[in-house]
């Protein structure tokens, strides 16, 4: 006798509609009147073949024939179980992953002292002692190399220069994309750069340079004058707000080949998420703005606490709605957090590793040491080879075997794991000391978040399913 | 799918992969190609007009009795059965544009 039970999945409505989210595919389906029946009617319990057919027919009126299709196509997508095996071995990494992204961190140096700094603060995992501080042309040249070497196959790679502050090590900056471009044109390979800087050293050369070149700009800040001084500061105490802001505008009002974002840092002092959305959007003039709270062990002075957390969360919520309204006239937010989780859930990604972090995207720093990716670089711990002599297989696979969510037991009844996959490595080597670790810290806020990008896609595709074709480009981290 | 819609692009992969699985069996099945699969050539061919349903009638054939008309006289060229469309009676079904509806309209031919 065949027995059905709820598979796994998370049920949300859009504006009018039922839909589901399968777990761990990704698929989003919307549901009619029969399937939500019989996923309520399962929702009490088990039940056989007939007695869920019966019971839903006459509940709703539909034909039993009705029923049993919408029973074989629940069944099809695994939004419900009949008790035949379903395979869950993990799909196997490719032997070879061909790398997209290098991140090149420039220099280990930079001109302000920000307190909540994952590179300098009371969190630093880096060990820089005794290290080049500025990565020099050989250096920068044999990264270059590598990446255009280990990205075989792939039609387009990226280049995202990081630091310590970026545009400290600026002549370097020219000198690599001049290389970098020349060396993937003769190889027939599309390459695009990005940066993300401070913004304290911009200047109308230096911009110009960028937009010429088409490259990416982020500039990290965290809001209004108060908000932003609180932590980000030169090592004298004083604030940056005042110093970066004239260079900011003059950077929105010169560079438009590429879209300009704002990366903002959650800290205890820059909590007002319409405030500081408000300012970097309208007042300054971004395009986007992301937020991320701030990356530290429980108890600084300048994290969050759980508290602030949810009250963060809450605006997040209200802002997320802003957006959805902006959305449905077909107008563009920038509030990018709600599009970069709305670009995964249209592609229906259901990720192995939380990010690309030691596969598709590598961090290089001044000394030519490979890491996991930029937030790692220069800690001996973590190094995973060098530029000059490839990478340390072995440490390579340790790195992702931990981060792979089947050894996530912790996420394993999680429905938001096909998108959180246990969350950012460092963060987890942060909290925990384990790169491997999920981050159970902010789970609840994980779940809360995806819910409520579920919903805004789920109205969009009742209500203008054509923004989502937005989404079909732009790339899913 | 007719009870879920695929909403987003891993949906309508879901679907695609759960497609093949939900057809019915039909006669003349060919996985790769179009259905159902006419081989070439008569002689291979199971057609319904010789046959009968499980009633002993041809209603419930699962292909009409009438294309019968059109496979010998257009597809193959047979004249035990039914005129030749190539030299005597080219006109023979031209007022018979769908075989299952419009048969009564095909007349019988004194050559």
């Amino acid at each position: 006798m065949t027995v059905y039970s709820l598979g796994e999945y998370r049920r949300f409505r859009g504006q009018s509609g039922d839909f589901l989210y399968l777990v761990p595919s990704g698929g989003i389906f919307s549901l009619d009147e029969p399937s939500a029946a019989v996923l309520d009617k399962l929702s009490d319990g088990p039940l056989s073949r007939t007695d869920l057919i019966g019971q839903v027919s006459q509940k709703i009126g539909y034909s039993p024939v009705d029923v049993a299709e919408t029973v074989q196509e629940l069944c099809q997508v695994h939004a419900i179980r009949d008790g035949s095996p379903i395979s869950t071995a993990p799909q196997q990494l490719p032997e070879h992953f061909p790398l997209q992204t290098l991140v090149m961190n420039l220099t280990n140096q930079c001109n302000l002292s920000c307190q909540y700094c994952y590179e300098f603060g009371e969190d630093k995992i880096a060990t820089p002692e005794g290290k080049k501080k500025f990565m020099d042309w050989e250096t920068a040249q044999c990264s270059v190399d590598y990446l255009l070497a280990q990205s075989e196959g792939r039609r387009s790679v990226h280049i995202t220069f990081f630091g310590g502050e970026t545009l400290m090590n600026f002549p370097m900056l020219r000198q690599v994309i001049d290389y970098a471009s020349e060396q993937a044109a003769r190889k027939g390979v599309k390459i695009d750069f990005s940066l993300t800087t401070n913004a304290t050293l911009l200047t109308p050369v230096i911009i110009d340079y960028l937009a010429a070149n088409k490259v990416g700009v982020t500039v990290s800040l965290d809001g209004p004058r108060e908000m932003n001084d609180a932590f980000r500061v030169f090592s004298n105490g004083r604030g940056s707000y005042d110093i970066i802001e004239p260079k900011v505008r003059e950077l929105l009002a010169r560079h438009h080949t590429r879209p300009i974002a704002a990366r903002v840092t959650m800290t205890s002092q820059a909590m007002d998420v319409f405030k500081i959305y408000r300012h970097l959007k309208h007042d300054l003039g971004f395009h986007e703005v992301g937020f991320a709270p701030v990356t530290s062990s429980a108890n600084r002075l300048y994290s969050i606490g759980v508290p602030g957390m949810n009250d963060v969360f809450s605006q997040f919520g209200e802002l997320a709605q802003e957006y959805l309204s902006f959305a449905l006239r077909g107008e563009l937010h920038g509030f990018s957090n709600v599009s970069d989780t709305l670009a995964e859930l249209h592609q229906g990604v259901n990720k192995s590793h939380p990010c690309g972090a030691g596969l598709g995207l590598l961090g290089v720093g001044p000394s030519g040491d490979i890491a996991p990716c930029h937030r790692f670089v220069d800690s001996d711990q973590h190094k995973l080879g060098n530029v000059t002599t490839g990478l340390d297989k072995q440490k390579q696979s340790d790195f992702l075997d931990r981060g792979n969510i089947q050894s996530k037991t912790d996420c394993h009844t999680c429905w938001a794991r096909p998108l959180c996959a246990g969350g950012c490595h460092h963060e987890a080597f942060v909290r925990y000391g384990d790169t491997g670790h999920p981050n159970l810290h902010y789970c609840d806020w994980i779940r809360g978040w995806t819910h409520t990008c579920l919903e805004i896609y789920g109205a969009l595709a009742e209500k203008n399913p054509a923004f989502l074709d937005y989404f079909a480009e732009r790339k899913a981290v | 799918m007719k009870h879920l819609r695929p909403v987003n692009r891993k949906a309508l992969r879901i679907e695609e992969h759960v497609a093949p699985r939900e057809d019915d069996v039909v006669a003349l099945q060919n996985p790769a190609g179009p259905k159902p699969h006419i081989p070439m050539g008569c002689s291979l061919v199971f057609f319904p007009g010789w046959e009968v349903d499980s009633a002993g009638g041809t209603a419930g054939l699962c292909q009409p009795v009438e294309r019968d008309l059109f496979d010998c006289y257009v597809t193959c060229f047979w004249p035990a059965h039914v005129p030749d469309h190539l030299n005597n009676s080219p006109d023979w079904t031209s007022k018979c544009a769908v075989g299952t509806k419009d048969w009564r309209n095909v007349d019988i031919v004194f050559p």
